[in-house]
């Protein structure tokens, strides 16, 4: 199978909270090749998260990259307030989605 | 006094009352543990549990976990120390716990020492105290501190230490960090602050930093120079990268780590397999802070709510989707102004339609057609009153909105009668505070009343 998203690459890609007021992504790739290609801030970088999770300042977004575990790490101060009437992901499980589908042709794809 | 050469932490599960097979406890105590260690607590599931004081965990899932660990604790003549107890740490939170303790100490006929300490704290008592946010929280102001229903102070692990030193044979502990409920008694023995500090991290989820989770919990063993980490199920194991990964889980910066006393650094922290189920990591620091801070967590209720939900099938009405679901909002807010006589800042309400984006909303990167689709109301007000009433107009609404282009009345598909639920309270987290104290065990109240 020809890799067509980040998933493609990865044993898992996740998201969770980090506390109320953070979000954190996790990229697992599977090998060192699909790190380099993830770690490599011309294809994933802060404007990236920005554009990809409607994060109003990227400065706060804080990107590491782990190369010992094949590992990006992104967190972010949450977008909506945990729990709140507008929150529809109260342990922001699901919000790894985004990412996990985000083309490996393209790094600057838009949310629709 | 002995010299104590290493300190043996058993950790059974990553909250109280989730649960953990018998076998886990028999082999940690074979394998010779100082102390059990259990966190209690969790801010995951949102504010309602600090702000209600109510624990997420049922009182059986609880008293079934607790009756093991009291059994282990006093058969093996060994400490056993429970933080954040009843999810919030609240002070009902720490009494709800205490209570089934008490109920078990009695059946079992086990005469244990239980200390309690309290980490509720009043508004007026921190308006005058130093407050800094962390961030993306902004300055506090007095309003917000007496807006919360409940404020929790994070303790690290001085009063637990200061429990255990009065005689303490099980400590039930408010609100404490993660971490400071398994490095509090290697602490006490002596044992370096790094390797303390940071095998406490790599527990605290119990399974979670082995290859199954789900099979139990583990054994960190620390001593002058690092620590040894071990599952106690036979069947899983230890890795280097599982439990690297750990440091990445729930956490904003996986190098460091704030606690009260100081800062916990794993960046030069070296994993090394010693065989195929145990880890030996070296290299921990912890960077004791020039000021002890105090970290506070705070809820309070934002409104109160109603929730109704009803279905769609119908294939022409899932085909514009958007467009029907954009003029329910409409109209709803029309009959509301109309029969209710309440505007925008009256109430507010969120239509979720689960099936199509519900869960991503606008960030979804892949909306397709579906075949079936939830639509969930859900209304906030000033009152479940009114909350209720919004969503009794809003009733015939979400039973017979046709799309535009449709010329008759569709039915859909309600999922209960009566069609509203109410949520009672909604709460938001306010507080992401930290308060700089002079001693890390001032905001904290030990009780020792229960020693005998």
């Amino acid at each position: 199978m020809t890799a067509r998203v980040i998933a493609d690459l990865a044993h898992e890609v996740r998201s969770k909270n980090a506390g109320p007021f953070w979000v954190t992504l996790e990229i697992f790739a599977r090998d060192a090749d699909g790190y380099a290609t993830v770690a490599d801030p011309g294809f994933l970088d802060e404007s990236v998260i920005a554009s990809l999770y409607g994060v109003p300042d990227p400065r706060t977004i804080q990107v590491f990259r782990i190369p010992e575990l094949n590992v990006v790490k992104i967190s972010f101060p949450r977008p909506v307030t945990q729990g709140s009437l507008l929150d529809r992901d109260v342990h922001a499980g699901q919000h790894h989605v985004p990412l996990a589908l985000m083309p490996l042709s393209s790094s600057r794809s838009s949310p629709r | 006094m002995t010299t104590t050469d290493a300190v043996r932490i058993l950790v059974p599960t990553g909250m109280l009352g989730g649960g953990f097979p018998p076998e886990t406890v028999t082999r940690g105590l074979e394998l010779g543990a100082d102390v059990i260690a259990v966190d209690g607590g969790s801010t995951d599931s949102g504010p309602y549990y600090l702000g209600a004081g109510i624990a997420k965990t049922a009182r059986a899932a609880v008293a079934r976990d607790l009756r093991l660990l009291l059994r282990a604790a006093a058969s093996a003549g060994i400490p056993l120390i429970i933080g954040s107890c009843g999810t919030s740490g609240t002070d009902s939170g720490v009494e709800w716990v205490a209570g089934i303790t008490r109920e078990i100490l009695a059946e079992e006929d086990l005469s244990l020492r239980v200390a309690t300490i309290y980490s509720s704290q009043k508004a007026a008592d921190l308006a005058g105290l130093p407050i800094r946010p962390l961030p993306p929280a902004g300055p506090l102001d007095a309003a917000t501190l007496e807006s919360c229903e409940n404020i929790v102070g994070m303790m690290g692990h001085e009063p637990i230490v200061a429990a255990l030193a009065a005689g303490a044979d099980v400590v039930l502990a408010g609100r404490a960090t993660d971490t400071a409920v398994a490095a509090a008694y290697p602490l006490m023995k002596g044992m370096p602050a790094g390797p303390a500090w940071h095998a406490a991290k790599i527990v605290e989820c119990g399974g979670q930093c082995t290859t199954n989770p789900r099979a139990g919990g583990v054994l960190a063993t620390i001593d002058a120079d690092g620590f040894t980490i071990e599952p106690l199920d036979p069947a899983a194991a230890c890795t280097p990268t599982s439990v690297a990964a750990h440091m990445l889980y729930e956490t904003v910066n996986p190098f460091t780590m704030r606690e009260p006393a100081g800062t916990i650094e794993v960046g030069d922290a070296v994993y090394t397999a010693l065989d195929p189920r145990r880890v030996r990591v070296t290299g921990s620091r912890f960077e004791v802070a020039d000021q002890h801070t105090i970290k506070l967590e705070g809820a309070r209720i934002t409104g109160y709510q109603t929730m109704s939900f009803t279905a769609v099938r119908d294939p022409h009405i899932l085909g514009q989707i958007e467009t029907w679901a954009a003029l329910l909002r409409k109209m709803i807010t029309e009959w509301v102004s109309n029969t209710l006589a309440l505007g925008p800042a009256d109430y507010d309400f969120d239509i979720r339609l689960y099936g199509y984006d519900a869960i991503l909303e606008k960030l979804d990167p892949s909306p397709v057609p579906p075949r079936e689709v939830g639509v969930m109301l859900l209304v906030q007000a000033p009152t479940q009153e009114t909350a209720t009433a919004v969503a009794k107009v809003a009733n015939p609404l979400m039973l017979h909105l046709p799309t535009p282009d449709m010329d008759y009345l569709p039915s859909l598909a309600f999922a209960t009668s009566p069609a509203e639920t109410e949520r009672g309270a909604a709460y938001e987290f306010v507080l992401n505070h930290v308060v700089e104290v002079d001693s890390p065990t001032s905001l904290f109240r030990i009780d020792l009343e229960g020693l005998q």
